[in-house]
């Protein structure tokens, strides 16, 4: 390489026109809109092609076709989303998310899905907590797997057209599999490329581009407890945010209600969502169906105060309220972590989820095969006979990379999010359902608007020697003499884990946040000399060396952002307090990177919804989110009362 | 609830390589990928292991297992006695890159040559009408998590190294199925199935069956299925002479 | 770590891992091929040596004939068991149901069960899986003579007419030499034994494709959905299915010989 200072190292260079880091869901949707609109495109994926975290997505796509209950449509799921999010989502994203999911899914049939079927030979939809209609295409409950695979196969698909065109495969869409990206380029603030290395090798490449598409996913490996595999540091987060980009609510965590918490080695392993949906109850060790209790006050109207009534729904949804199994995560998840703190929780310390003793097993079997598979393989617990036991588990984060709602550029000129690592779509809360639908929607738009933006520049960034030998540095850093005596990066993401788990977790206190930050502060330190032994060649030590200050950075966005929102709302419980507070609902908070291990915060004022989709809510439910003088633009007249 | 455990690990690369043994401590409700995490965070930092949801849903950590193809994070260690020697090596068929890890790119080149999903013309999409009874095979051959291990396990190909050229394994057959029974595809499959798939190499043995952590029924539902078909198109006068009477396709 | 054991052996085909050991499975995987090496041959042992024996496989007072000999045609026979005809020469060499024991063999041969027991067990194409196979060069069924396994559905559609000959050797059998209605233990087995060929026939892979398998759209019919469906089901139990009427044609035939031969007396329930 004639522009590579490091002589010692040799760097592997590419040029695209669209760079996607990631290929779950969100990432093969982007590469194949760049890719159809004749855009060069490389796929960048840390695991191999197909093996996405989206796979583990089991319930379903939210999408509001109407299949199975033609009241449905954008305006009722536009206000599920928003009301789910409790009102600080981005509602442009949430119109756009609402608007154009079907579209996205009916599209994915002619990649080649095939989805459950309805009597009248159309998409199956079911039932999912927050959603007021069956709105979840599905299959089985493996509809994450269904969705990477029809994408992966539509990318082949194109692959193959452009090798009848070119006799190349690789022509216009490449996938760099076990690749893995530590930083990116700017130069004189847009983007101009990107640097990384190859998991099985070690050796570097490097990425010449001018539009690259974040799609990362999420955080959840800064905990303890967490559905999320190996893959889930932040890396798009913290790679934006170095590069220039902001991060908004970040304080806002999904726990997962229902995670496995026995044995051990899977604690945190999701159960999905749809065994509630399909009739399973939670049950305190009393045998008690706790839920009933826990019902706040912004939803007592839509959820039923009966066993009898809530049972009654399944099968006559229209006159009878959903049980408050189906409430939103958030609450479950506290309802939960509630009944366990006051002794009524079963021996492994969750509480009991029971389909056993409401379906037959002939049913479960057919609607929850992988979750009959799940708990026979990994815990030997047969669902169709025995409760489960689950508990909350760190599951998804709503805050990620500020966007521009309709291109999903972030602040930084080329830099694009799509998917988990972007952030406002889900406000403070996330719906079931909506993540898939969300990565399709958003996959897309990034794509298109990476490739118009592309379109749009007269010469392209180019990436500075400086910057490559800087990345080059760093990425060999834990191997180097400076970090002689360090510490093994195992045992320093472990105390990361610990710190966030019990300092920054679901329940969260001002003095164990100041704590935690101060932790973070000390491992920061840590994480700069962590120390690995071996050779380049698939090193997971090295591996772990260059994630964990990924891990770092976002923790601390979420221990700064979630110790300064001063309010319960969401995905972010505060115990001192324990309240929603109109107030807040209306601030976002940003998070910027000072150099490699220290953040900024600061308040941002959320853009007002557009008066016509204001108006899609009564102003009865407006008022126990919006401030008084908020609600004067509504068609009620809002200001007066 | 831990006792400790012989373990023995194969480490190498493409050019040498060795089992090593490790003791190791074993709890209540683990795995053997749990064991091989403990031996990277103490004695092996640099132990190289292909692993990621942990779920037995993305299909990555496939290895073998006392000489048994399996995925690491599904051998629960409670299947084996406290003094038995536990085993863990690379997939065979395919050569190794470090350790426990392999280079599979068999398979994607092998997923490249099936042709992809030909969708019917003319139907927007939104539009498409299937039963269900009419997609369910397909979908059970869908649940395919691609860990490989049908394909490592074949020995027409780990057997033979040559045959890689030919032959594109159970998962790839299985997709060719798949397509040929999904109620909208308008491509024909079948013939090639046999002429540029290598459907022929297979000798329906049913390895692929028995070492499938879906519990897909690849010989039975996909495999001999699409053999019958083949049997239809190329070597069945009955159904040749029946088609030119009645003009059917 | 504590010791190492190099296991570096003869350098394996295009970089993988080098491991000299055929398998390192520690089960007992050598012991089903066995069992089929001892199953089959004995099976076909005994089946030859009665194909060939030409006595003692009719009961003239009870009407029972062997399935064995069944249709019986040739010029050998007696010409109670010959129910259509006798055409071929009685030469020792010539079974006297030489016109459907090849098809029946042939049926069993290219039956996709019975290709796997016998590629593993005889052919050790592979013994077992995830264990070597010891043959240099594999080319499995793309060319003669494997090729001929696709032919598997013609032996079927023979094999089912042989079957329906069997049946009516069954229904022969509840008549006596005097004409008058009989039963015995030996029409219970020869009954049991036409049940499992039928069973055994109608859970074949050809049948299941034959009857539906090979339709793209079920719900346009209906019917054969639900045939298949039912044969489906029969064709989970294929293999357990094959071993039982191995078993039943054994004992129907030693029954038959051993009352033929006047070794038992047949017990009678009803004449």
């Amino acid at each position: 390489m004639p522009d590579n200072d490091m002589s010692a190292e040799n760097v592997e260079t590419y040029e695209y026109d669209v760079v996607v880091i990631g290929a779950g869901g969100a990432g093969l949707r982007a590469a194949i809109e760049a890719r159809m609109q004749g855009k060069r495109t490389a796929i960048i994926s840390k695991s191999l092609f197909g093996k996405a975290h989206t796979v583990m997505a089991e319930g379903g796509c939210a999408a509001s076709m109407g299949n199975a209950n033609p009241n449905d449509n954008w305006q009722v799921h536009y206000r599920d989303t928003m009301r789910g999010g409790k009102f600080l989502n981005n509602w442009r994203m949430a119109e756009l998310h609402a608007k154009e999911a079907p579209d996205r899914v009916w599209e994915l049939e002619t990649y080649g899905a095939l989805f459950d079927r309805t009597p009248d030979g159309k998409i199956s939809q079911r039932n999912f907590g927050g959603h007021t209609y069956p709105r979840l295409a599905h299959v089985g409950d493996r509809t994450g797997l269904e969705l990477i695979r029809t994408l992966q196969q539509k990318i082949v698909s194109l692959q193959q057209d452009d090798f009848k065109e070119t006799g190349d495969y690789e022509s216009h869409i490449r996938v760099f599999h076990e690749c893995t990206i530590t930083e990116l380029f700017t130069t004189g603030g847009a983007i101009s490329g990107c640097f990384g290395y190859f998991r099985n090798t070690g050796s570097f490449v490097r990425f010449d581009t001018a539009a690259i598409v974040m799609a990362t996913g999420g955080v959840g490996k800064s905990y303890q407890v967490t559905s999320n595999s190996w893959e889930y540091t932040g890396d798009g987060h913290a790679l934006a945010l170095r590069a220039g980009a902001t991060l908004i609510n970040m304080e806002f965590l999904q726990f997962h209600p229902t995670g496995m918490v026995w044995p051990p080695s899977v604690k945190g392993i999701l159960v999905t969502e749809s065994v509630r949906g399909d009739g399973g109850v939670l049950r305190n060790s009393e045998g008690k169906r706790f839920m009933f209790e826990y019902v706040p006050d912004v939803f007592k109207e839509q959820y039923a105060t009966s066993e009898e009534e809530g049972d009654r729904w399944y099968t006559d949804p229209d006159n009878n309220r959903r049980p408050p199994e189906l409430l939103p995560r958030d609450e479950v998840a506290r309802a939960i972590n509630s009944e366990v703190k006051a002794g009524r929780g079963s021996p492994h310390g969750g509480v009991f989820l029971d389909i056993a003793s409401r379906k037959t097993p002939e049913e479960i079997l057919k609607r929850l095969p992988s979750m009959y598979h799940q708990f026979k393989e990994l815990a030997d617990v047969d669902i169709t006979k025995e409760p489960m036991e689950v508990g909350p588990t760190c599951h998804y984060v709503m805050g990620g990379i500020e966007v521009e709602p309709d291109t999903g550029m972030a602040t930084v000129p080329g830099l694009f999010a799509a998917g988990e690592c972007s952030g406002g779509m889900h406000g403070s809360n996330r719906l079931g359902g909506n993540s898939l639908s969300d990565l399709l929607v958003f996959g897309r738009r990034c794509g298109l608007s990476a490739a118009e933006y592309v379109d749009s520049l007269g010469t392209r960034p180019q990436v500075t020697a400086d910057d490559l030998n800087a990345a080059v540095e760093r990425a060999l850093l834990p191997f180097s003499s400076a970090t002689d005596g360090g510490e093994n990066p195992f045992v320093v993401h472990l105390e990361l884990q610990k710190t966030m788990h019990e300092l920054v977790g679901i329940i969260r206190k001002e003095d164990e946040m100041e704590m935690a930050l101060k932790k973070l502060q000390d491992i920061a330190t840590r994480t700069r000399t962590v120390s690995v032994e071996g050779h380049r060649e698939f090193n997971p030590g090295w591996h772990l060396a260059l994630d964990l200050r990924n891990m770092l950075l976002v923790s601390l966005c979420v221990a700064k952002a979630a110790l300064e929102r001063q309010e319960s709302r969401g995905g972010h419980t505060r115990d001192d307090f324990p309240v929603m507070d109109s107030g807040w609902r209306h601030v976002l908070l940003v998070c910027s990177a000072l150099g490699e291990d220290n953040v900024e915060l600061t308040r941002k004022e959320q853009i007002p919804m557009r008066p016509e989709l204001f108006d899609l809510f009564e102003l009865d439910e407006l008022k126990k989110y919006y401030t008084g003088e908020e609600l004067g633009g509504h068609r009620a007249g809002g200001a007066d009362s | 609830m831990s006792h400790w455990q012989h373990f023995r690990v194969w480490r190498g690369d493409s050019e040498k390589g060795e089992l090593v043994d490790y003791p190791a401590e074993v709890n209540e409700g683990e795995v053997v990928l749990d064991i091989i995490h403990r031996l990277q965070q103490t004695e092996a930092q640099d132990l190289a292991v292909r692993w990621n949801c942990k779920a037995g849903k993305c299909g990555s950590c496939s290895v073998e297992i006392n000489g048994k193809p399996r995925l690491a994070c599904m051998t629960r260690m409670s299947t084996f006695d406290d003094d038995e020697v536990v085993t863990v090596t690379p997939m065979r068929t395919f050569p190794v890159i470090r350790d426990l890890v392999t280079d599979v790119s068999f398979n994607y080149t092998k997923a490249r040559e099936v042709p992809a999903f030909a969708p019917p013309a003319g139907v927007a999409p939104g539009e498409y009408r299937m039963q269900q009874v009419d997609v369910e095979r397909s979908q059970e051959f869908r649940k395919c998590i691609e860990c490989y291990l049908c394909q490592n396990t074949c020995h027409v190909v780990r057997d033979h190294e040559e045959n890689k050229q030919n032959f594109a394994g159970p998962r790839y057959l299985m997709r060719i199925a798949e397509l040929d029974m999904h109620p909208l595809d308008t491509a024909d499959r079948q013939v090639a199935a046999q002429e540029e798939h290598g459907l022929g190499y297979c000798n329906i043995t049913k390895c692929c069956t028995e070492v499938c952590p879906e519990h897909i029924k690849i010989t039975d539902n996909a495999l001999i299925p699409l053999k019958e078909r083949v049997v239809d198109r190329k070597y069945d006068p009955v159904v040749w002479l029946g088609n030119k009477l009645f003009r059917r396709n | 770590m504590s010791s190492t054991t190099a296991t570096s052996g003869s350098a394996t085909a295009a970089g993988r891992a080098q491991i000299a050991a055929r398998t390192l499975r520690t089960d007992r995987w050598w012991l089903p091929p066995l069992l089929n090496i001892v199953g089959l041959g004995a099976w076909v042992v005994y089946a030859t040596v009665r194909a060939f024996m030409q006595n003692w496989y009719f009961v003239p007072e009870y009407n029972y004939l062997t399935p064995f000999y069944s249709p019986c045609v040739s010029n050998g026979c007696v010409e109670q068991a010959a129910h259509f005809g006798r055409f071929l020469p009685d030469v020792w060499w010539l079974p006297y149901a030489a016109i459907s024991l090849p098809f029946l063999l042939l049926f069993r041969l290219t039956c996709y069960y019975y290709r796997k027991a016998y590629y593993r067990a005889f052919w050790a194409s592979p013994p077992a899986c995830a264990v070597a196979e010891p043959h240099k060069k594999y080319t499995g069924e793309t060319r003669f003579p494997l090729l001929f396994q696709n032919l598997h559905r013609y032996f079927f559609y023979i094999a089912a007419l042989i079957s329906l000959v069997n049946t009516y050797d069954a229904v022969q059998s509840f008549i006596k030499a005097d004409g008058g209605f009989g039963l015995g233990l030996g029409n219970i087995i020869l009954v049991a034994n036409v049940v499992l060929l039928w069973l055994y026939t109608a859970s074949c892979h050809s049948c299941r494709s034959i009857i539906g398998g090979r339709l793209n759209h079920f719900s346009k019919h209906p019917v054969r959905y639900r045939a298949w469906t039912q044969v489906t089901k029969l064709n989970g139990k294929h293999m357990q299915l094959a071993w039982a009427t191995l078993a039943s044609l054994a004992i129907t035939d030693a029954y038959i010989m051993a009352v033929s031969a006047g070794w038992i007396s047949d017990l009678r329930i009803v004449g």
